[in-house]
């Protein structure tokens, strides 16, 4: 009681606490981890099936509209997930606000690009003949 | 503040690790190599679209030594990340997280990532052969 009594009404129903962050952070990474397990598996399954195989085969399975959808899926919820790791071991490391804030606009600004890059590459192989 | 020489703590020389920070450590660890190691993942996908002749130079460079030990450490450090990351969300949900019950599921980590590498590689191989 005592606790509660020593934050602020606005404080309480906004819920985001000393950090002012709240819970979205944590809570955006164990989405993007619960995703992670199956997709995972699935890539590592379907590389396997490709092991040896030409360029065909890898066109061939991204043809399949599913395999296309989900390594997209794979691809955001990789990078996004990364994002937000990499987020976390700069905020600890990193203690100069202008080193800070100039890593964590590199890292997820890579993550974007790298995500886009490889979205794009599958949409071509995808829908290309 | 830096007068007094004695040694600081952790003195790593004398420090014995214990299990679970050293696998607190190989998470983060290998979160931020997987970071790295996406960029294989994009690579793999680009030259694939950029036409035969990219995904040749891609597939080659994966069969050389360094690709494959590329290849082999990425496949330890996603399964190990995968892993321990379940072993994260059952921690998540309250479960486990007396000491006892922390190191038996530190222990079946390491035993699953080991097992799981020799299975994908086990299963590589044999396609490749076949």
């Amino acid at each position: 009681m005592a606790m509660s009594q020593m934050r602020s009404p606005l404080g309480r129903v906004l819920g985001l606490g000393s950090a002012k962050e709240g819970v979205e952070h944590w809570w955006r990474q164990r989405i993007t981890a619960i995703a992670l397990v199956p997709l995972t598996l699935w890539l590592v399954v379907g590389v396997i099936g490709l092991v040896g195989a030409d360029r065909a085969a890898l066109v061939a399975w991204l043809h399949n509209p599913m395999s296309a959808v989900l390594m997209i899926v794979l691809l955001a919820a990789t990078f996004y997930h990364a994002a937000l790791g990499l987020q976390v071991v700069i905020e600890d490391y990193i203690h100069g606000e202008a080193m800070r804030l100039t890593a964590l606009m590199l890292v997820y600004g890579l993550c974007i690009l790298l995500a886009l890059r490889g979205i794009v590459a599958v949409l071509q192989l995808a829908l290309g003949a | 503040m830096m007068s007094d020489p004695r040694p600081l703590s952790p003195h790593l020389q004398i420090y014995r690790w214990q299990l679970t920070s050293v696998l607190s450590i190989l998470h983060r660890f290998t979160g931020v190599a997987l970071s790295v190691g996406a960029i294989l993942l994009v690579s793999w996908l680009g030259a694939a679209s950029d036409g035969p002749e990219a995904f040749g130079r891609f597939q080659q460079f994966m069969g050389s030594w360094f690709g494959l030990l590329l290849l082999f450490g990425w496949t330890v450090a996603l399964f190990y990340h995968l892993c321990n990351g379940i072993r994260h969300l059952v921690w998540d949900t309250g479960r486990g997280l007396d000491l006892k019950s922390v190191y038996a599921g530190g222990w079946i980590v390491l035993a699953a990532t080991a097992g799981l590498t020799v299975l994908a590689w086990a299963l590589g191989c044999w396609h490749w052969r076949h």
